[in-house]
């Protein structure tokens, strides 16, 4: 089965209007792009698309009620709800310090953007 | 003058109103250049916004890093504190006084009190507001569940709390589709993200949130009613046409608990204008001179009071070209020039500042287009200066350099165009 899938670039400010062309779940052509680090997204993204995760944490005796945290690296897509879960069930205590690893799930580490 | 005998009264040269990233660097910057600093900030903690900005994307021109909010207020504020810059968090600057170009007052209050500050210059970088549904012509029941896009994102990044279930997101800029991510993420429904232009309104990174949520966009639509019974129950949604206009019988209903307004900011200048300081009614900002300078001496200003930027680098970048600016004006008691060139609006610019070029020093001409365009030239004829550019759009501001013997070329006044390459 042939699909195509059309989206803007995000590698750079051009915005390049890509189209990935998969038969049977095979990249079979990249068009649109105008650099090689556009294809390169264009195909991960529709292979194998990630995301870094962002969210907040409840904190015990910090300034602020929560902490700030995302993933040290890419999440992929199809996971970010279960990641979203893991982080629902995390309880932190003061003090946090910023870029401090509070947790670790499936091998990704869980990073502190604010101190606490 | 004499100094309000019954208020304790502190001295310094420069007062930095704001703790932002406008704030915090110029702060930063002007005790490095030399300067006795006072930073004064209304909030609890420092960083702004940037302590709920919790997504990455941040500080890859500045740090030359991406960093998160909260990263990028982290490493500003720690540059500022170990340069040893006083600062006070939770004081409201209550008044601006311009007794003389080097006299200046800060009223401010705080938890210990009300203080007068003396400084000889003032930098001003207290942000922006945001629009909210009055100025939009949203209409209907005073209902608990409408917030601003920034509410929303201080109620769940600061305070941990999830302001809705169902949201409707009125704006596709930046902030609305971020905040789209950050309610989809936490467990919430986002119904529409209603866009009343043609086109989204925001970077094309955070229009893939859209897709990576499956939220619908409505292009060509207001929101224009809300109704509810103590809360939000339901927004109505029209068509609009291409001039604006809502199309009859065109309208729709959704069910929402929460209504999240994402129209846009507006410089906060109320303070600035009480003493006097000229708006450029295009950036809602002051008028200034290339060190950031208003139209009163003495007093700079910098970021989202400045104009509204796109980009936090930005806004940092000129935080110190306004400290560099004070410095100059305290050393030499006023900042000259031999003569200021003007900028001028030409085809397709929106928006430009500075307005007033010296020719002393290279600078930023930091501009906004009115509609979108692909493979421009952005021109400014009387200094033969082409830059060209694959696209530009509104949402996103445009920055070209011009080096001092360029602006020096033109007489009187230069004109800034984006025209068809």
């Amino acid at each position: 089965m042939r699909k195509t899938y059309c989206f803007t670039c995000i590698v750079c400010p051009l915005g390049c209007a890509i189209e990935v062309e998969l038969e049977d779940g095979k990249v079979v052509g990249v068009t649109g792009h105008t650099c090689p680090r556009g294809e390169e997204w264009a195909i991960q993204e529709v292979t194998n698309p990630k995301r870094i995760v962002m969210s907040v944490v409840p904190v015990e005796g910090g300034a602020l009620p929560t902490v700030s945290v995302r993933t040290a690296e890419p999440v992929p897509k199809e996971k970010i709800a279960e990641l979203m879960k893991f982080l629902t069930g995390l309880r932190l205590k003061a003090p946090i310090k910023i870029g401090q690893v509070v947790a670790e799930w499936e091998g990704i580490k869980i990073v502190a953007t604010r101190g606490a | 003058m004499e100094p309000m005998p019954q208020i304790p009264m502190l001295s310094y040269d420069v007062v930095v109103i704001g703790g932002g990233p406008a704030g915090m660097a110029a702060a930063a910057k002007a005790k490095e250049l030399g300067l006795n600093v006072l930073l004064l900030d209304e909030n609890d903690y420092l960083g702004g916004i940037l302590p709920q900005c919790i997504h990455p994307g941040f500080g890859i021109h500045y740090f030359k890093e991406e960093l998160t909010g909260p990263e990028f207020a982290a490493r500003l504020a720690k540059r500022m504190i170990e340069n040893g810059v006083e600062y006070r968090t939770s004081a409201r600057v209550l008044e601006i006084r311009n007794y003389s170009d080097l006299e200046k007052v800060v009223i401010f209050t705080s938890p210990s009190g009300v203080y007068q500050v003396w400084a000889k210059a003032i930098i001003y970088a207290a942000g922006a507001r945001e629009r909210h549904a009055f100025e939009i012509g949203i209409v209907g029941d005073r209902v608990a569940g409408i917030y601003t896009a920034g509410e929303a994102q201080t109620l769940m990044d600061i305070y941990g709390v999830l302001p809705g279930k169902e949201i409707v997101i009125v704006g596709s800029g930046d902030v609305g589709l971020i905040m789209a991510r950050r309610f989809a993420l936490e467990g919430a429904k986002v119904k529409a993200v209603v866009e009343l232009m043609p086109y989204p309104g925001g970077l094309a990174r955070n229009v893939m949130i859209l897709r990576d949520f499956n939220i619908p966009l409505y292009l060509g639509h207001r929101v224009v009613e809300v109704r509810g019974k103590g809360r939000v129950q339901r927004v109505k949604i029209v068509k609009v046409d291409e001039n604006l206009n809502e199309v009859p019988g065109s309208e729709f209903w959704i069910e929402a608990d929460t209504l999240v307004i994402s129209a846009g900011l507006i410089p906060s200048v109320k303070k600035l204008k009480k003493i006097g300081v000229e708006i450029d009614p295009s950036t809602g900002g002051p008028v200034v001179n290339d060190r950031l300078e208003t139209s009163v001496p003495g007093i700079f200003v910098a970021g989202n009071s400045l104009l509204i930027n796109d980009l936090v680098d930005y806004v940092a970048e000129q935080g110190e070209l306004a400290a560099e600016g004070a410095k100059e004006f305290i050393e030499k008691g006023g900042i000259e020039s031999r003569k200021w060139v003007k900028v001028e609006k030409g085809a397709n610019v929106r928006l430009v500042a500075p307005h007033y070029l010296s020719g002393d020093r290279d600078l930023y001409l930091y501009l906004r287009v009115s509609r979108p365009m692909e493979n421009v030239e952005v021109r400014i004829p009387e200094t033969g200066k082409k830059v060209r550019l694959p696209v530009v759009k509104p949402a996103e501001m445009v920055r070209v350099k011009l080096r001092a013997e360029e602006i020096r070329k033109a007489q009187e006044r230069l004109t800034v165009e984006v025209v068809g390459a």
